[in-house]
């Protein structure tokens, strides 16, 4: 019997803060010392714009993880990895607009509304800074959850805004943006049709006793039934076997 | 508890021997989680690009030492810029050359697959004599002169470059155009096997270029094959390249191998590629944006700040003429 209660893994949540700011420190350590190439601030933009990508994809990984492979411990760190795809994305924008643009509001707004693929990075930061300020469990509280889901579901326009950015900001070789771009899709995918399985298939959950309404609505359908895994299951297997002839 | 035997202050209590175990996993699983998150980071966002080539010593991939004598002996020309030339290191390890990859720092890492020597230009098409050259015949044929030019990308920055060449003009004498050419047209080498970033079709290889005739025998465009008084690098276009100063740099064609004169414009691998994006003329323009981005600005290589762009780059006054009564703004 334990002791003391100790939340679950409580290594998950700082190793990720830590390990988070390895790209920051990685960029900083570098401008110092002149190692960041002929055009640092580009390279810069490009890494911590990379980076804020990643982690944001990383952050609306975590529900599909659970539905496809049941893993519940990356619901812990969805907050955290929110907050640093938003941490990454302001410090993108500040270095673009303080030092690329050298604080130049004229030529910041011009560029916002002339240049499409800055457009769509901007409105990809703005529409995460809604949710950075409601991250809070306090705001669950104040907003109530289902006012507070639909704030945070500006998440998926957010993250395609991002790919976009992506996408439109190469000269040619697209390969890198797309691959983003695809990950990302096959996640909001898995919601599709999560969510449309939900609607479509019986109340409530398969083979366990169903959580009290309450917890149901306040945890966005905690339970994974091994129906969804199942299927899931048998959907990768078909698309693998698609798309690698080789592994089957 | 109570059957201990040993004396009870040598006993850890069980509550702080759970706790040590616990502390200990705990900080081995923190610290597997950092490097693992920080690593798998670090891959994703830096993955696969090459770090910066440590700056080469002054190569000479084959050329003989009257070649080399003659680049290093260039004197300045009079149609220098007087601004500060970008460092070397900064000219020969940030170059856009999609043969070699289509990151900044892929050509210098890469580029040493290049065999410069031996090496032969064919100049064709609508000329009195043409002629197949070794570049080495080449280098001997003309005064070497340095000039220093600006050069605008059309992605937005801009270096000062000391470029070792020829004037163009002078290589189109020797071939003797015919009344009927009208265009130049210039094509580089196509060989997957030297240049690895031909084995992917993110252009359609070879590469080509063209110039308006009137333009190629401007006294400004250079024939370079050299550059800070040293045989040109592979990854500046080696073993010889154009320099058109008054337009974006993707016009300054590298490694090339025949040049053609026509009679009509020929077809250019960036306006096939994006034609809204990319012209034929390319002129530096800060009045005509990039769809994607402003071209008002640029950022010098090795400053901070940006800069207003320049109308033909800063060679109004030379070039502009060549345009007069054109609409720039359709003919980008």
């Amino acid at each position: 019997m334990s002791t003391t209660r100790r939340p679950p893994f409580p290594w998950l949540g700082p190793g990720v803060l830590v390990g988070a700011a390895a790209p920051a420190v990685a960029i900083f350590l570098r401008a110092r010392s002149g190692a960041l190439g002929a055009n640092p601030i580009a390279e810069a933009l490009n890494e911590l714009g990379l980076t804020a990508l990643v982690l944001l994809i990383a952050s609306l990984a975590c529900t599909p993880l659970r539905v496809v492979l049941g893993w519940t411990w990356p619901i812990r760190i969805r907050r955290r990895l929110g907050l640093l795809a938003f941490a990454y994305a302001a410090v993108h924008v500040a270095v673009y607009a303080g030092l690329d643009q050298g604080l130049d509001a004229r030529a910041v707004l011009a560029d916002v509304v002339k240049r499409k693929f800055i457009f769509a990075g901007f409105a990809a930061f703005l529409l995460l800074v809604p949710l950075a300020l409601t991250s809070t469990n306090a705001s669950v509280r104040r907003l109530g959850y289902v006012r507070w889901k639909r704030v945070h579901s500006l998440v998926y326009p957010a993250s395609l805004c991002a790919a976009v950015h992506f996408v439109w900001r190469v000269k040619k070789d697209l390969r890198e943006p797309l691959v983003y771009a695809a990950v990302l899709g096959l996640l909001l995918a898995i919601r599709l049709v999560q969510a449309a399985r939900r609607r479509a298939g019986p109340a409530g959950p398969q083979g366990r006793v169903p959580p009290p309404r309450r917890t149901q609505r306040h945890e966005e359908s905690t339970v994974t039934s091994a129906r969804a895994q199942a299927f899931w299951s048998r959907a990768f297997t078909a698309a693998a076997s698609v798309a690698l002839p080789w592994a089957s | 508890m109570a059957e201990a035997k040993a004396p009870k202050d040598e006993v850890t209590p069980e509550a702080l021997f759970q706790r040590r175990r616990e502390f200990l996993k705990d900080t081995l699983l923190f610290t597997a989680t950092s490097v693992g998150v920080g690593a798998g980071l670090l891959g994703l966002v830096r993955g696969g690009r090459s770090e910066p080539a440590p700056v080469a010593a002054a190569g000479r991939g084959g050329v003989g030492p009257d070649e080399v004598d003659r680049i290093e002996r260039a004197s300045r020309s009079p149609l220098s810029t007087t601004e500060t030339p970008t460092s070397f290191r900064d000219v020969s390890t940030y170059n856009n050359f999609y043969e070699f990859g289509t990151d900044k720092e892929d050509p210098a890492a890469e580029a040493k697959s290049l065999r410069t020597r031996p090496w032969t230009v064919t100049v064709d098409g609508e000329v009195g004599k043409p002629a197949t050259l070794d570049v080495d015949t080449i280098i001997r044929m003309f005064p070497l002169e340095e000039r220093v030019y600006r050069m605008r990308c059309v992605e937005a920055w801009s270096m000062v470059i000391p470029w070792i060449g020829f004037p163009l003009a002078a290589l189109l004498a020797r071939v003797e155009p015919t009344p009927r050419a009208r265009y130049v047209a210039f094509t580089t080498l196509l060989d997957p096997a030297q240049m690895p970033g031909q084995g992917r079709r993110v252009l359609d290889w070879p590469y080509v270029e063209g110039l308006r005739l009137d333009e190629a025998l401007h006294p400004l465009a250079l024939v370079a094959v050299g550059l800070y008084g040293r045989v040109l690098p592979n990854q500046n276009g080696a073993p010889l390249r154009l320099v058109v100063p008054w337009k974006y740099g993707f016009k300054g064609i590298k490694s090339i191998v025949h040049i053609r004169l026509t009679a009509e414009q020929p077809p250019t691998t960036w306006s096939a590629a994006a034609p809204d994006e990319y012209g034929f003329y390319a002129n530096v323009n800060p009045a005509v944006d990039h769809p994607r981005w402003s071209q008002k600005t640029e950022r010098r290589i090795g400053e901070l700040g940006r800069r207003p762009t320049l109308p033909f780059n800063g060679y109004g006054d030379q070039v502009a003429s060549l345009y007069a009564g054109m609409d720039l703004r359709r003919f980008f």
